[in-house]
């Protein structure tokens, strides 16, 4: 079923904020294999000039895809989540995240198209704190595939 | 931010120090605990065959994760990198023995920027084939 293009450049209002855990911020660390002392030890952040742990550049995917999720499940939307396939992912950053940093993140409906028989749809993840300082960016486009594709 | 790397130091060609990573079926089970992502198609080969993959496939955010270390081993504060963006191209598949599979990362400085920013490409390959499309980031630079 093809997608509904008029929810391009729908937004979606944040949802309730996330709150970074230092110890969330070393779990995924752990979890990627990466000893990084930036993501571990708050000493070696803050030898940085971070005020506590810093996330890993990919942690954003995890308020993002949440976020996402208020627009991939829009029913009005028409996307049949089990035939999606992750089919890129960027992220800008002002600065990373670190442990403390209460978060909030808009999504954006920035692109939807069609092509051989696949449905694609790009979403923004405006991260910013819940003051309004602007923190990351996250752009994912997702692959919806087509039944005879 | 502290890149230990200094722009003066890096020219179009610097290949950065490679790495390989491996990704066995408790990796995948932790990264899933970490990062939220539970679809099955990450654990559960009865699914993953069901929709036609070739086995248990990694997250693609996992791929992403470990290819970018690399470039923040290379710069050693991870907050240099200011843009990261890839495609998945191919699904990288974790077989259910001992090894899993192996992801081989490579990376090299594709252009100068202005404020001691540089681009960087990054080739990210599991047996022998390449899994990531245009995986780029731009770090800056002391």
């Amino acid at each position: 079923m093809a997608l509904n293009p008029e929810f391009i450049g729908r937004t979606y209002p944040a949802g309730p904020s996330y709150v970074v855990g230092r110890e969330k911020i070393r779990e995924f660390a752990r979890a990627v294999g990466d000893a990084n002392p930036a993501y571990l030890d708050p000493q070696a952040a803050q030898a940085l000039g971070y005020p506590d742990v810093i996330a890993p550049p990919t942690f954003a995917i995890v308020l993002s895809l949440e976020a996402a999720n208020a627009a991939l499940f829009d029913p009005e939307l028409g996307l049949d989540y089990s035939r999606v396939v992750h089919g890129e992912q960027s992220f800008a950053y002002t600065r990373p995240i670190h442990a403390g940093d209460e978060l909030i993140v808009t999504t954006v409906i920035e692109n939807i198209r069609s092509m051989a028989g696949n449905d694609m749809i790009t979403t923004k993840g405006v991260i910013t704190t819940v003051d309004g300082e602007p923190v990351a960016t996250a752009t994912s486009m997702l692959v919806s595939r087509g039944e005879d594709a | 931010m502290t890149s230990t790397v200094r722009f003066a130091d890096v020219a179009v060609g610097t290949e950065l120090p490679e790495a390989s990573f491996a990704v066995d079926r408790l990796t995948l089970v932790k990264y899933a605990g970490a990062s939220g992502d539970f679809n099955t198609i990450h654990w559960n080969e009865r699914i993953a065959l069901e929709v036609g993959l070739p086995d248990v496939i990694a997250h693609g955010m996992l791929t992403m994760a470990e290819a970018i270390r690399v470039v923040t081993d290379w710069v050693g504060d991870p907050g240099a990198v200011i843009e990261y963006g890839v495609r998945f191209t191919r699904p990288v598949a974790v077989p259910d023995d001992d090894s899993g599979a192996t992801l081989a990362v490579s990376a090299k400085v594709t252009e100068l920027l202005e404020d001691s920013c540089v681009k960087v490409a990054i080739t990210c390959k599991s047996q022998d084939q390449t899994v990531l499309g245009r995986a780029q980031a731009i770090v800056r630079l002391a």
